[in-house]
């Protein structure tokens, strides 16, 4: 996928939420979409399982209008966490522009955020993506919930974030950190754009 | 079919939206063919496209009576376009549509999946616009946007103007209405227009219909008020505009504005104008792998403005090399290879081939052969220049000019030096060896055919001209003009020219001294008349080919008539062979007095001497006095 298109005067942007299941990737972008005024607003797609978890992937298309004079739209995607559903997320994953690890604050899924961690690595690299040239931000979610559930942001990028990639706190229920999060995650991909590493993707057109 | 005379500019309102149509169709209508050719207008439905062309096709009609103009609708075309094919008659379809000076054509959006119309089209639009004529058109969508359209049509319905028609604002539906309702006679309450003109109807029909519905109503109820005429027209009251919630997007809207100053700072100038260029020239269908290239580069090449200057230049070039071809053949004129400026090169060879034309000037004639042109001291010097000229084209003697009087063998070694040149360049060199006087003709039918180009091209292709009897030019300033220009050709190009001609440059009566001075320039070479030696070689030579004997006494015999050319000593021969078959058995000198002097008369012919300066009309035996009994005593008589 081309991030910026020249010629087209174009520029997209997927980003995918990565994390383990039940972490609040999909809040996110539910949070996301509450927030797009109504003539901007594209249609979410989210297929989800009965039981309300995702069971292929949400998909947010987001038109940001003309920008410079380029038209722009990011792409939110969601993979599903739950570990049986490999597949799907190394499907979502293709392509991605960059990633956003949502990971699950409380005390007890500290295993399951440092082995869905590693999972994004390895599925990066068996698509044969180098996982350090990947844009990635981390976000800590769920820290509304009580203290004594949950750990604190240091503690988590200690165990976490060892790459040391930006990271923010976040409640995506209500919102604080969703759109930092974004935002940060956008500015890292936006900034590759003239490192070069969108130069052979824009060429391959 | 004729234009609507109900549609003109002083009866099409002209509002914001559609102010850039009126005004380009008006300036198409002030001088067709002038500006903005093709003009293509398009806009949706029910907007006034019908209108503005018939409105361009009445003032041109009006300005000029002498003009034709001819509207149609695409369907239409189409199923004219289907007759005449099924009757056979397209000669007839093409030459009705070749000669309209202003050609509107309506409804352009069904041309979708007509490869044969479009094909047509092209054609029709290619000579239309050749020859300076006027094409309007209309659709519902630009010509990008039509479905399934061939490129190249796409690309010249793209060539001039395209406007569009926006639904009119509400100033000029207002506008509008008041010009239906004066046309037609009908008054409404005051502020019932404005009323109706809030309606945002999609188009100018819906518009009127509303209004004819009014009126309809008005004819039965009396005289309508402004707050009727909605329910009238069958719309709801407009309801306040929905309350926007603005709270929940500001979240947003500050998202939005960091990265569009994130993005802003990453977008690089110089990929900014490579990537107009490139869909630019891409939407116009030329391939832009060079731009491309470009573009993959992680900062910008040094200069790439030069680059990108380049890249313009280029597709100039095609487009004017692909104008030159389509004068020759219009279906040349979307070969793939005028799509590609890295292919700028083949594009221009093909084009030099094209308008070379399948048909390339005559050559030598392969039954003049070198080897049997005889040599001897009358004519030597020509026969050298010839052999040098053979070994090193266009580098010895260049022009070589042979001169000689008629039937001394000048063409004979025109087309000899012509033949040996075509066989001994690598690849075979392509020599054009013509009569000037085919030269001539042909420079007048292209002048007449307006195909001059392909008239030069053709001869500049070759890589050798030869032109016999060059003395024919003489006078003819024309002919001169383009032989100096060919000449000139050929000379910087180092390749070969040789001239035959009956007299010396300087001699010729009516030639421009630029040519002959050129002609002058190498080397004029004169081929006399045959001497004895010639004549000895020619008569064995000719005897021994007509397989006829050839006994020493008689060849001397022969040698020493005089001959005026080469043709008079194959006629001497043809006669001996004739004589021969007569009086059957071998040919010995006796047969040959015989033949040659009938009734053993003594020869009639006069002294060498005299024959040779005298022209052949003085040469008949039975006006002119030959013997003069008793000359010398008479001339005594007279000194006394």
């Amino acid at each position: 996928m081309s991030l910026v298109n020249y010629a087209t005067r174009e520029i997209t942007c997927k980003i995918v939420y990565y994390g383990p299941g039940r972490s609040g990737k999909t809040t996110n972008l539910h949070y996301i979409y509450g927030q797009v005024p109504e003539d901007r607003k594209g249609k979410m797609v989210s297929l989800a399982t009965q039981t309300d978890r995702t069971l292929f992937f949400d998909f947010l298309p987001l038109d940001l209008g003309s920008i410079s004079g380029f038209t722009t739209k990011f792409q939110l995607y969601t993979v599903p966490g739950q570990v049986y559903y490999q597949t799907t997320r190394r499907l979502v994953l293709q392509g991605a522009d960059g990633v956003v690890f949502v990971a699950d604050s409380q005390a007890r899924q500290l295993e399951e955020n440092i082995e869905s961690f590693q999972d994004l690595h390895a599925n990066l690299s068996d698509q044969g993506i180098d996982p350090r040239l990947m844009p990635l931000v981390v976000q800590y979610n769920k820290q509304d919930l009580p203290q004594d559930l949950i750990l604190p942001v240091a503690e988590l990028s200690d165990a976490i974030n060892f790459r040391d990639v930006p990271e923010f706190s976040a409640d995506a229920l209500h919102g604080p950190g969703v759109f930092e999060t974004l935002r940060g995650i956008s500015e890292i991909v936006l900034r590759r754009l003239s490192t070069g590493g969108s130069a052979a993707a824009a060429a391959s057109r | 079919m004729q234009v609507d005379p109900r549609a003109r500019f002083d009866n099409y309102v002209v509002g914001t939206a559609n102010r850039l149509a009126v005004a380009a169709a008006r300036n198409v209508a002030e001088a067709p063919g002038a500006i903005y050719n093709p003009l293509f207008i398009y806009s949706s439905s029910g907007l006034g496209k019908t209108h503005l062309i018939g409105a361009i096709g009445n003032h041109a009609m009006q300005r000029n009576p002498d003009l034709s103009v001819e509207y149609i609708a695409l369907e239409d075309f189409v199923q004219q376009l289907h007759a005449a094919i099924a009757s056979g008659e397209m000669d007839r379809f093409k030459q009705r549509y070749g000669r309209v000076d202003v050609l509107l054509v309506d409804d352009m959006q069904f041309l979708t999946g007509r490869r044969e119309t479009q094909s047509e089209l092209l054609r029709l639009l290619n000579s239309l616009q050749g020859s300076g004529r006027q094409i309007i058109m209309t659709s519902d969508r630009p010509p990008a946007e039509i479905a399934d359209v061939d490129e190249r049509l796409i690309s010249r319905l793209s060539g001039g103007l395209i406007v569009d028609i926006g639904a009119p604002d509400f100033e000029t539906r207002v506008a509008i209405l008041r010009e239906k309702c004066e046309e037609r006679r009908i008054s409404f309450a005051p502020g019932v227009l404005e009323e109706l003109a809030r309606v945002e109807f999609a188009n100018v029909r819906e518009l009127q219909g509303a209004m004819n519905r009014l009126n309809a109503h008005q004819s039965v109820d009396g005289t309508l008020s402004p707050a009727q005429v909605r329910s009238i027209v069958g719309l709801p009251d407009p309801a306040p505009p929905p309350a926007r919630s603005s709270v929940a997007t500001d979240e947003f809207f500050s998202f939005l504005t960091d990265i569009s100053s994130a993005v802003a700072a990453q977008i690089e100038p110089w990929k900014v104008r490579i990537g107009e260029a490139i869909a630019y020239w891409g939407g116009e269908g030329y391939r832009t792998t060079p731009l491309d290239r470009m573009m993959s580069e992680v900062s910008a090449p040094e200069n790439y403005e030069q680059l990108l200057r380049g890249y313009g230049q280029a597709v100039e070039q095609l487009r004017e090399l692909e104008r030159q071809v389509t004068t020759v053949d219009p279906a040349l004129g979307g070969d793939e290879r005028f799509r590609d400026p890295e292919r700028l090169s083949e594009a221009m060879a093909f084009v030099e081939n094209a308008l070379a034309g399948a048909v390339p000037p005559g050559g030598p004639q392969p039954a003049f052969a070198r080897g049997a042109f005889q040599e001897s001291s009358s004519n030597q010097m020509a026969v050298r220049a010839a052999d040098a000229v053979i070994a090193e084209p266009g580098h010895r003697y260049n022009p070589l000019f042979l001169v000689g009087p008629s039937g001394v063998g000048k063409t004979h070694l025109l087309n000899a030096i012509g033949n040996e040149l075509a066989s001994r360049l690598d690849p075979p060199a392509r020599v054009a060896c013509v009569g000037a006087q085919l030269f001539i003709d042909e420079l007048i039918v292209a002048l007449q055919e307006g195909t001059i180009e392909r008239f030069r091209a053709r001869y500049r292709a070759a890589d050798a001209l030869l032109i016999d009897d060059v003395q024919f030019v003489a006078s003819k300033e024309r002919t001169q003009e383009e032989l100096f220009h060919v000449f000139n050709y050929f000379h910087a190009a180092g390749k070969q020219l040789v001239f035959a001609s009956d007299m010396p440059p300087k001699a010729i009566d009516g030639l421009e001294d630029r040519l002959r001075s050129r002609f002058e320039g190498g080397l004029v070479a004169e081929v006399s008349l045959p001497d004895r030696a010639l004549r000895e070689k020619l008569y064995q030579r000719f005897l021994s080919d007509a397989k006829l004997d050839t006994p020493f006494d008689l060849i001397a015999y022969l040698a020493d008539r005089p001959a005026t050319s080469v043709r008079e000593i194959m006629g001497t021969v043809q006669r001996l062979r004739a004589g021969v078959e007569v009086a059957g058995g071998a040919l010995t000198l006796m047969v040959g007095r015989q033949v040659l002097e009938p009734s053993g008369m003594t020869p009639t012919h006069a002294p060498l001497t005299v024959r040779q300066a005298a022209d052949s009309f003085f040469l008949d035996d039975e006006k002119i006095v030959w013997e003069w009994p008793d000359v010398a005593g008479r001339l005594v008589e007279e000194l006394r």
